[in-house]
């Protein structure tokens, strides 16, 4: 484990995922402030050491899945690390397990309501920053451009909102964040799509950002070398009649990709805000007016990242739904791994798939 | 404000709970002065004490209507309390028991409805709870997202594992195909339309008790709805692998307090004052001995042993299958002690009932910490019992918290030790790929059979 480490420590994609890391370890801490400081509990018994540890746990098992599916050809070299993975959850689910019953025992006779009040605060903290940053990782191995181009639009939102809210503003939008105005948000939409659309444009044009990241055996590092998939070669697009009298051009060469950061820009701009008004209602419930101090003049790490709060969810399933299927290498060693009845079953049902759909003829049988 | 705190708390058959007199007091001041903004720091500072002061100045519950049923009444009327109440429960026991039998008699249709029913009135009675405790509700929307939040998990976790199993039903109906592919979005976009219905819904003076329930909803979500869809799953692969689990725990449930009450003596936890180390270790003897003999006497039978299976051509569920190793007899040797014991070589056992005493002995070491837990929630927010549905015993969550996490340890047991990924899943992911990449993979695979030799090359003519 060790070795592998120090051979993650070495590759360019590491200190994102360092970074990933730190950022998702800093909110979670400061969401946990702010629970100790409303229940007055910073001295319960057990709990800052159990919130810490659930927190490894759930980090031990989404990085456990990670790296088996990633690191698959070099987990099943390493003796310990396959045993590690192919009884991945048992393991996650004991080390979960140990902290429940730890809690249980931690159970203190006056302090029963502010326990489990803890208790549930840190499951609810877990659920959204954790999983929020491993789903950012996901995205970042499916090309860094995935990752890149949505936290950009989050906050080229925020800024352009701010702008026009400034100069512009004179509706309010909603009364949880008297500072929003309409202007300011119609302005921002616009802004953003216009900006997402031009740094798709620019960077669809490099490997490094557009193919995935995937590990190579033999040189045992992080490589983004791959032929661009069809979303990232230039096509031609017929412009509609009205845009064309607009601009005079017939035709406009664009990335496919450009569309698609249509709607990631759409949703960073219409829905994002919504992450941060459920923070500014979770500050004012709580009379906060900050999560932390942190960052001089801005407050916490979690007053930046609330937009983005939404975005990696959304990118991970638009990616899962409407950009790649199911990996088929994957695929391949789940249908290895099934009994040879089973196994059959799938072949022939393949099989029969194929032939209705035509692709599978007589002729390509005996190849 | 005045009327939600007047008239929290009354809903159902919980009782008045009588606000203490300081609070009267804010509520006649309040009522005078609408529009300050000291009125929510008032209100909020009063949350605040709400959340750091001690459980003992919390108001109790009173205990709340009896709902045995009149025949019940009249036959036991001649008893004293304690016996009375030993009578009820135990009738009870065995009515619930009946049913249960009953129900798979009837088939894994019905027991999936059941166990959809019974992760639907846990949601209630704990969302009810949570009513209670912060007098909430009337709160605006809060009830309506709530058995939102409920349909749109449940929506998604039945396309999620449902779906796989339906595989060659839903390849004949193009609208089911459509939403299959999509899906995680549609899940996605529905919980989405929930998030923001919640962030629009947030009243100013209401903030805090609004995020506390959109918390104790969303902790409810997981606690309850995830559970019972592992138990669909784990029923999916076998009906065993239900009812081994499910009645190991309940054995230990009636075994501990049996020899509890018989030989009872020393303390376990603070938590559970009746609890006794007598009851645990003999409901931990009983529990796998119990198991081991219920393994041995279903393994037999099809019926219960193999996956259950949605079969087009009939419309329905079949169990029908070889059975696997698992459930076939093999002879183990005997280790020297037990030999000299039994005065026997070997023995016949179905591999299965080695993996039942793991399984019920989780049921009987860890399974009461989830009794535990719930324990110290109904003292947290000093209640007795979770609800009144069952005369004597109390909500469905009592009866099923010692469950709560035996149906997600049977769950990561199987996919650990047992099987390998769900065929019926890798299927449907194939036929989701691009038809080139399938066309890959099944040379791929057609190679991998010819080899194992499971496939005859075909003979060229």
């Amino acid at each position: 484990m060790t070795e592998l480490r120090q051979r993650m420590a070495r590759e360019p994609d590491a200190p994102t995922e360092d970074k990933v890391m730190c950022v998702q370890i800093k909110c979670f801490h400061e969401i946990i402030t702010i629970g100790y400081n409303v229940y007055h509990s910073y001295d319960l018994p057990w709990f800052r050491t159990l919130s810490w540890y659930f927190l490894l746990c759930v980090n031990y098992f989404f990085y456990g899945e990670t790296v088996t599916d990633y690191f698959f050809t070099l987990v099943q070299r390493e003796e310990p690390l396959r045993i590690l993975s192919k009884y991945h959850r048992f393991i996650s689910f004991t080390l979960y397990l140990t902290g429940f019953c730890m809690f249980v025992l931690s159970l203190v006779k006056k302090h029963y309501r502010l326990q489990f009040y803890m208790f549930g605060w840190t499951h609810v903290t877990l659920l959204i920053v954790v999983t929020q940053s491993h789903l950012v990782i996901h995205n970042l191995f499916e090309g860094m451009i995935w990752f890149i181009v949505p936290i950009s639009c989050v906050i080229c939102n925020d800024i352009m909102a701010y702008m026009f809210g400034f100069f512009f503003g004179r509706t309010p939008l909603i009364k949880l964040s008297p500072k929003k105005t309409w202007e300011g948000f119609i302005g921002g939409c616009f802004a953003t799509v216009v900006f997402g659309l031009l740094l798709s444009y620019v960077m669809s044009g490099y490997r490094c950002f557009v193919c995935p990241v995937e590990y190579n055996n033999d040189t045992n590092s992080f490589t983004v070398d791959c032929e661009p998939s069809d979303l990232f070669r230039l096509q031609e697009y017929n412009i509609p009649g009205v845009i064309q009298s607009v601009i005079g051009w017939k035709t406009v060469r664009m990335y496919p990709f450009q569309i698609h950061s249509i709607a990631l820009s759409t949703f960073a701009s219409l829905i994002g805000p919504f992450g941060g008004f459920f923070a500014s209602g979770f500050k004012r419930a709580f009379k906060i007016k900050d999560f932390a101090n942190t960052i001089p003049g801005h407050g916490g790490i979690m007053d930046r990242f609330d937009c983005q709060y939404l975005m990696a969810t959304f990118v991970n399933v638009y990616i899962a739904s409407f950009i790649r299927g199911p990996n088929p290498s994957k695929l391949v060693q789940q249908f290895l791994t099934l009994r040879p009845d089973q196994q059959l079953h799938i072949f022939n049902m393949l099989k029969s798939h194929l032939t209705d759909k035509g692709m599978l003829t007589a002729a390509t049988e005996d190849e | 404000m005045w009327e939600l705190r007047h008239r929290g708390g009354c809903p159902g058959p919980g009782g008045a709970v009588a606000p203490p007199p300081r609070e009267r007091e804010a509520a006649g001041g309040d009522h005078e002065t609408e529009s300050t903004s000291d009125k929510e720091t008032d209100i909020d500072d009063r949350y605040g004490d709400l959340d750091s002061r001690t459980d003992s100045d919390i108001p109790e519950i009173p205990p709340s209507s009896d709902r045995t049923p009149e025949i019940l009444k009249k036959a036991l009327s001649g008893l004293s309390s304690r016996w009375k109440n030993w009578w009820i429960r135990g009738i009870l026991t065995l009515t619930m028991i009946s049913l249960f039998f009953l129900i798979i008699y009837m088939g894994s249709f019905m027991l999936m409805l059941l166990v959809l029913g019974i992760q639907v009135k846990c949601f209630h009675e704990i969302i009810t709870i949570g009513y209670r405790v912060y007098r909430s509700y009337d709160l605006p929307w809060f009830r309506t997202l709530s058995w939102y939040f409920l349909l749109c998990v449940n929506y998604f976790f039945y396309g999620e594992t449902v779906a796989d199993y339906f595989a060659t039903f839903v390849q004949r109906e193009e609208q089911l195909q459509f939403l299959i592919r999509y899906h995680r979005f549609i899940s996605f976009a529905l919980y989405l339309a929930g998030f923001c219905m919640f962030v629009l819904s947030l009243v100013k003076k209401h903030y805090r008790l609004q995020f506390y329930m959109f918390a104790w909803t969303h902790v409810t979500l997981l606690i309850t709805v995830t559970q019972s869809h592992l138990v669909i799953q784990n029923l999916f692969e076998g009906m065993i692998w239900f009812l081994v689990p499910i009645s190991s725990v309940i054995c230990n449930d009636i075994t501990a307090y049996l020899f509890g009450f018989f030989f009872g003596r020393t303390p376990l936890i603070k938590l559970s004052p009746k609890k006794t180390w007598e009851g645990f270790i003999g409901g931990f003897f009983s529990t796998v001995i119990f198991g081991f003999i219920a393994a041995y006497v279903l393994s037999k039978y099809q019926y219960f042993v193999c996956p259950v299976e949605y079969r087009s051509d009939v419309n329905s569920f079949v169990t029908e299958c070889e059975p696997s190793e698992l459930f076939q007899l093999q002879s183990y040797s005997l280790p020297p002690f037990l030999k000299a014991l039994l005065r026997r070589e070997t023995i016949s056992l179905y591999p299965f009932q080695i993996h039942s005493i793991a399984l019920s002995t989780f049921a009987s070491l860890i399974g009461p910490f989830g009794g535990f837990f719930a324990s110290g929630f109904k003292r947290a927010f000093k209640i007795k019992d979770f609800a009144n549905t069952i005369p004597g015993h109390g909500g469905i969550m009592d009866r099923f918290d010692c469950q709560y996490l035996m149906a997600t340890f049977v769950h990561v047991y199987i996919t650990s030790f047992i099987r390998g990924p769900n065929p019926s899943k890798v299927l449907q992911q194939l036929l989701v790929l691009q038809p080139e990449q399938q066309l890959n993979i099944y040379k791929t695979l057609k190679t991998h059979l010819i080899e194992k030799g499971i496939l005859q090359p075909t003979l060229k003519v």
